[in-house]
């Protein structure tokens, strides 16, 4: 083929790929500030004729969406750095520190990997129910404490750290707890970055759980909120639009802003270790 | 010895979350599926009866769990080899020489991967809508009459196929580009100056040489799109005529609706059971492939 046709096919294509995968994106955003009703026109309008707030505003003064907002930032900020501590201890442990029966165990925690997440979801809603914590916040943290993905992240990153750096330093008398905090961790400052994007991202974006274990709105969590109007206003696409915005913006902001990391720990996770 | 104690106190927070949480549960589900634990049992533990495996029983003899069966398969079926064709495309039209700007297209292809399902569920849903929707409005200057995406049982699992390609081809693309990447390119220069074809290239070097990462990536797929359940949920609410309800939906209402939570286990084992069951079919021929 032509090359100079052979560049214009591929950057094309791309170019076409590209429209697809933004064009819903753009085109909520833009509805999103169109007055009600406007979106509901034929042929479709692209651009509001007068771009205002007032659907934000609903959905802030009205519909609780600060609420949610609020819950969502909170919940996810809390699970993010709770799922760190734990996962990058336990990552450690695993890669650096010798205990009988360590393969085996973590043998044993990939293999629980093909166990999909619902199927423990009813004993433990059971199980929060018996001790309290359902339409709660902590009910929402607890279960995302730790994760055997995390884990495993943290263990391929930290086998790269010299075991001779460890050993000279407990020669030097440091105990295993500075050690950690002192050593390993600054060197495990990338995938620290890293697991806290992969979390979030995560927290954020879980539906399933969230809408078995929250029962009151106090609680909601954006996804919830946002399918729970999409129920009751599934006419106002203005609305709908804007609160999709608030619910999509911050997580496409933090990836935009932190791609070079998530691409990154998406590949670790992804190669077989 | 030491070292030892401080390994268990660094494991212990995190063992202690998924043994409580997770793998407590799991198995506490493998005996909930053999119990009638119902609405009367979550008021009085007593009223509830060990049933062996009748629930397994009673849910093989349901139409409904056979037809979410088959709309999850459906889903399976389609949607994966769309994704996964869509996520080759896009990377080897990255990986081109001929690119430009590849930074600004790796992300924008990337993007709907991170956005929250409910959300862009959310903009599909007035996308395909019928009367005011985006798509009905393009086919219409084609000559094509409105579809009723969302409303016509032969067209919501399309629709939520075409959705599910459209938010998840991104992220197996960066692991197709990876690979891609690694593959020596004197295997292609060769092939070249013998005169081979692109289609040859590709169906000689590309797909050989990327072969174990499509079988990962296909498996991680299929278990992924086995768990079927937000974008009904949000689009379809099931239906229309409970066409688009998978069996994780079933799993759902039959527990967390109706509060047949013993009933709604047994879907899940059978659920994993299946899946465990396909990804493993997966390896197996992959490894008899290879060897012949």
């Amino acid at each position: 083929m032509n090359p100079r046709l052979a560049k214009a096919l591929i950057n094309g294509l791309l170019i076409g790929a590209a429209i697809v995968a933004l064009f819903p994106l753009l085109w909520m955003l833009s509805v999103s500030f169109m007055a009600p009703g406007e979106a509901s026109s034929l042929p479709p309008t692209l651009l509001p004729h007068h771009a205002s707030w007032a659907n934000y505003r609903e959905l802030f003064v009205h519909a609780g969406m600060g609420r949610y907002l609020l819950n969502s930032l909170a919940v996810s900020s809390v699970i993010t750095a709770l799922s760190l501590a734990f996962n990058l201890m336990a990552g450690y442990a695993f890669a650096k520190l010798r205990f009988a029966g360590r393969e085996r165990l973590f043998q044993a925690l990939i293999g629980a990997l093909v166990i999909p997440a619902q199927v423990a979801m009813l004993p433990l809603f059971l199980l929060l129910k018996y001790i309290g914590l359902v339409n709660s916040y902590a009910g929402l943290i607890v279960p995302g404490m730790a994760t055997v993905f995390g884990i495993f992240l943290v263990r391929q990153y930290a086998r790269g750290i010299p075991d001779e750096l460890l050993e000279a330093a407990r020669i030097d008398g440091a105990g295993e707890w500075r050690i950690f905090g002192q050593i390993v961790l600054p060197l495990l400052k990338p995938i620290m970055v890293t697991l806290a994007i992969f979390s979030f991202l995560a927290a954020w974006n879980d539906f399933m759980w969230p809408l078995i274990v929250l029962t009151g709105q106090e609680h909601y969590t954006l996804p919830i909120g946002l399918a729970s109007l999409a129920r009751e206003h599934s006419q106002d696409s203005e609305l709908m639009m804007a609160g999709a915005v608030v619910t999509v913006l911050p997580v496409l902001l933090l990836f935009l802003a932190m791609q070079r990391y998530y691409l990154e720990g998406l590949l670790l996770g992804s190669v077989k270790g | 010895m030491n070292r030892q104690r401080a390994a268990w106190l660094f494991l212990a927070p995190a063992l202690l979350v998924l043994g409580v949480f997770f793998l407590l549960p799991v198995i506490a589900a493998l005996v909930l599926s053999l119990t009638d634990y119902d609405l009367y049992a979550l008021a009085d533990i007593r009223n509830l009866r060990f049933v062996a495996l009748s629930n397994y029983w009673a849910l093989l003899q349901r139409p409904l769990f056979w037809s979410a069966l088959a709309h999850t398969v459906y889903f399976v079926a389609v949607g994966v080899p769309l994704s996964m064709a869509a996520s080759l495309g896009s990377a080897m039209l990255l990986n081109s020489p001929l690119a430009r700007a590849k930074p600004f297209f790796r992300t924008a292809l990337f993007a709907p991967v991170v956005t929250t399902v409910v959300a862009v569920a959310v903009i599909w849903r007035y996308l395909f809508n019928t009367k005011y929707g985006m798509a009905n409005f393009v086919l219409g200057h084609l000559g094509i009459h409105p579809i009723d995406w969302l409303g016509d049982p032969h067209w919501a699992m399309p629709t939520i196929i075409a959705f599910a390609v459209w938010k998840n081809f991104g992220y197996n693309m960066i692991i197709f580009l990876a690979g891609l990447q690694a593959i020596p390119l004197d295997l292609y220069e060769a092939a070249r100056i013998d005169g081979a074809s692109p289609w040859r290239q590709f169906r000689h070097i590309t797909l050989p040489m990327l072969a174990p990462t499509m079988l990962m990536v296909s498996i991680l797929t299929v278990s992924g799109y086995f768990q079927l359940f937000a974008e009904p949920y949000v689009m379809t609410e099931g239906g229309p005529l409970q066409s688009t309800t998978s069996v994780l939906y079933l799993m759902y209402d039959e527990g967390f609706k109706w509060w047949n939570l013993g009933s709604a286990s047994a879907v899940a084992f059978l659920l994993f059971i299946i899946m465990f069951a396909v990804t493993a079919l997966m390896l197996k021929l992959s490894q008899r492939g290879g060897e012949s």
